[in-house]
């Protein structure tokens, strides 16, 4: 079926899909995450731990995304209170923190990185991560909860008028946006088989955030399509691949000037 | 001792005080969150390594080079990647989107041309000691100190008595208020970025001096460092971002001295994070709300 | 007749600036009360204080006879209090019919339990909240406009939606903030039989107008605001002949 190069890239396209997903579910609140990385290394780290440990894969990684999960909790406390902007410095300053830690945190390896990690991640193990991501949220997005998040994002004081407790909605888009990192965060490590800490630094996190932007923040096939094009586009153009960040940097210069709501500006899906 | 270590805390204090006033200009004039400036900070140190390896100019000549290659890029930054957000002026969201992919750019192009790893700095100044009796200081310490200390002062003069300065202060004030009070907000916005690029190419140069080596890299975590500083200090404040830097750079270096030392740029996060908690404004609030 | 509403000796200040002060007022239960006031009064931020949105700087509100001060908004709103705002906060992402969906969100709510059910299409909350929402699209008289984004509303009809999903919690207060705002004759009609029939269902309003005509002809009592003190209250023919309201407030028509 497919070549193995080709699995390895349809992989990366998983592992990155679930990434903008993560990413896209605290924005649709309005919060703007620029350390996904950091809950991806958390995910990636302790289902590692685990798996070496003898646990099977499913539980590590479901693990692994609840600490990441716990972490985002921790995390959005303090963004509850503070505007959009201080939440990217915010996140962008945990990114780093985690980043740090892992470099420093010998159990995991340090500064030399952790190999030896069992080859468990398949591609339809992704594959189904990333329908069943991507109906989770576009099942939430016509629900209640869905409603209540798109309403903090357009005007919080009017949406906690209605009777939508800010903190409980915020919170959980953030704490489940981070799950869906740790999870894409097992998914890499168990492929890459060797992790340290500088894979999970802030050009990840600025990867995920171009995902989002590029395929726009309204419509959950949004961060898809944006994951899709920015994976994909290195393997048609040689000259991308080689010169990938200055390619998507002027990708995002050139977005934010003509199509700042990304490609995708309609709710299309919507009920 | 202790002593020793506060004299070193203010000279690295004083590089991280510079580069978080150029953040802090672009922040109170635009209230847009310039998160390539750690690379302009970046292009300025090598440029002013360029200038010492080709014609072996010393450090005030590097000094110059990287202020003025700063400058520029920073203007060509304003033009090319914000003005034309700006002009079209729905999303807050674009222009830091568009900071993001500017730095993203500079960075590869910068480390396609020079390579990833870190290039030394040659600088005479290093051998020349001075021992003050309780302290010890390098020349390239005192150069350092003197540089900030004068291009604070200029700042400061800058920012108090020329027109540019007050059409500055007018305009982080209410930037269409401003334009309609015959302030011409497009040149004084392009003065902002000259010169918050410019005190990041100096602190680039300086950077160099100090450690006696530089790379591609550096950008990225004296942007974020630069970004913490203005935070602590107070968005929009430039004497916040001073006091700040002398306090990132003293606790750092204290770090270093009586703690584990890799946990050394964990500190600047952190010390953000407690203030994001405690007191989004930072030390010196300015009249940017931060709280919601 | 003990009031259903009761604000005591509310104070707010904004730094040097009192809006409100020493301000106190009755609402008696299935009342139309007016608040009116020439602009800069203070009504909007009594409204503020009575919602929830902003705290009071010293005084004291009661719904009911249970005393709500520092009460955030969506306590305010699970309390019965519902409002609208005087310059539309609709979303703008959402249709119609969704963001009067909003004003069911505590309604909706089953537990973690129900919400996994309504994730699976099960249970019938959901279906209930979008029936009851078109049904109270229909009484402020936007039927079939359910699924028009909110952009395309004209701003009568959006003030309209903003009444529907108010209504949308089954409050049993309701915060009308310039209502008429914009509204040609016969729509002022259509808005007087509105708030009538709102009256009739039991549910208590105050309301914040400048239109003279509707407010004298549909309220039962009248507190006048002036420079965050309260001037006057009572029925609307003795604010009508009130000394102090005359000269503070030349009324409008």
């Amino acid at each position: 079926m497919l070549s193995s190069y080709w699995d390895s890239v349809c992989i990366f396209l998983g592992i990155n899909i679930l990434l903008g997903i993560s990413l896209y579910i605290p924005m649709v609140c309005g919060l703007i995450s620029l350390g996904q990385g950091g809950f991806m290394a958390i995910g990636a780290y302790v289902a590692v731990m685990l798996t070496k440990a003898g646990a099977p894969f499913v539980v590590a990684l479901v693990a692994g995304a609840l600490v990441a999960a716990v972490a985002g909790l921790i995390v959005g406390a303090p963004a509850l209170r503070i505007r959009g902007i201080y939440v990217m410095i915010l996140t962008l300053g945990f990114g780093e923190i985690v980043r740090v830690f892992f470099l420093n945190f010998e159990p995991t390896g340090g500064a030399s990185g952790l190999g030896g990690i069992p080859p468990l991640t398949e591609l339809w193990q992704i594959v189904l991560s990333c329908v069943l991501a991507y109906l989770l949220v576009w099942r939430i997005r016509q629900l209640r909860f869905g409603r209540a998040m798109i309403a903090i994002h357009d005007d919080d004081l009017a949406a906690e008028a209605m009777g939508i407790n800010l903190t409980r909605t915020k919170l959980m888009s953030f704490s489940l946006g981070a799950f869906i990192a740790g999870i894409a965060g097992g998914f890499y490590a168990h492929y890459a088989l060797f992790i340290d800490a500088n894979q999970f630094d802030f050009s990840r996190s600025a990867m995920t955030f171009l995902y989002v932007v590029l395929g726009g923040t309204v419509n959950p096939f949004g961060p898809v399509l944006g994951a899709a094009i920015v994976t994909l586009l290195p393997e048609v153009l040689r000259v991308v691949q080689d010169w990938r960040m200055t390619v998507f940097g002027t990708l995002l210069i050139l977005i934010a000037i003509w199509r700042p709501d990304g490609i995708l500006r309609t709710a299309g899906f919507r009920k | 001792m202790f002593i020793q270590q506060l004299a070193n805390g203010v000279m690295l204090g004083s590089t991280y005080a510079l580069v978080a006033i150029g953040y802090t200009l672009v922040f109170g004039v635009l209230r847009l969150l310039h998160l390539a400036h750690g690379e302009v900070f970046m292009v300025g140190a090598f440029a002013g390594l360029q200038v010492v390896l080709w014609w072996h100019f010393g450090p005030f000549v590097a000094l110059i080079a990287g202020l003025v290659v700063a400058a520029l890029l920073g203007m060509v930054l304003e033009v090319v990647a914000f003005r034309p957000i700006r002009k079209r002026g729905n999303s807050h969201l674009a222009p830091i989107v568009s900071t993001i992919g500017a730095g993203l750019v500079l960075q590869e192009v910068m480390t396609k041309v020079f390579g990833a790893e870190q290039t030394p700095f040659p600088s005479d100044l290093g051998k020349i000691a001075y021992d003050l009796g309780f302290i010890h200081v390098t020349g390239s310490q005192v150069f350092i100190l003197a540089v900030a200390i004068v291009s604070m002062a200029v700042l400061h003069f800058f920012v108090t008595y020329t027109r540019y300065g007050m059409a500055m202060r007018a305009a982080s004030e209410n930037l269409q208020v401003a334009a309609i009070l015959g302030v011409n907000v497009d040149n004084v916005v392009l003065v902002t970025f000259a010169v918050a690029s410019a005190l990041g190419g100096i602190a680039g140069v300086l950077v160099g001096l100090n450690f006696n080596a530089i790379s591609p890299y550096m950008g990225l975590e004296m942007g974020i460092k630069g970004m913490a500083v203005m935070l602590i200090g107070g968005l929009g404040s430039i004497y916040g971002a001073m006091v700040g830097g002398l306090i990132l750079g003293i606790v750092e270096v204290l770090s270093v001295a009586y703690l584990a030392s890799s946990l050394r740029d964990a500190f600047a996060f952190g010390l953000m994070i407690l203030i994001l908690i405690v007191r989004p404004r930072g030390l010196f609030q300015v009249g940017i709300r931060a709280e919601r | 007749m003990s009031a259903f509403l009761r604000v005591e000796g509310v104070n707010r200040r904004f730094g040097g600036y009192l809006a409100l002060n020493d301000v106190s007022c009755e609402v008696a239960r299935g009342h139309v009360h007016a608040l009116i006031g020439p602009n800069g009064a203070g009504k909007t931020t009594l409204f503020n204080v009575i919602s929830g949105v902003l705290r009071p700087t010293a005084g004291r509100i009661f719904l009911d006879g249970r005393d709500y001060t520092g009460l955030r908004p969506d306590g305010v709103s699970r309390l019965g209090v519902a409002r609208n705002f005087q310059q539309v906060r609709l979303v703008r992402q959402l249709s119609a019919v969704e963001n009067v969906m909003i004003g069911c969100h505590a309604g909706i709510y089953r537990g973690v339990a129900g919400n996994l059910a309504e994730f699976f299409g099960l249970g019938g909350a959901e279906k209930a909240a979008r029936e009851k929402s078109r049904e109270m699209l229909a009484f402020v008289g936007m039927a079939g406009k359910a699924e028009v984004p909110v952009d395309q509303l004209t701003l009568v009809d959006q003030r309209r939606l903003e009444v529907a999903r108010a209504l949308a919690s089954e409050p049993s207060l309701l915060l009308l903030d310039e209502p008429a705002a914009g509204m040609n004759p016969t729509e002022l009609d259509e808005l007087k039989t509105l708030i009538q029939a709102i009256r009739d269902r039991g549910i208590t309003i105050v309301l914040v107008e400048h239109h003279m005509r509707l407010v004298m002809s549909i309220a039962d009592r009248i507190t006048v605001l002036s420079a965050g003190t309260v001037i006057a209250s009572g029925t609307p023919s003795e604010v009508r002949q009130d000394a102090a309201v005359i000269s503070a407030y030349l009324g409008t028509a």
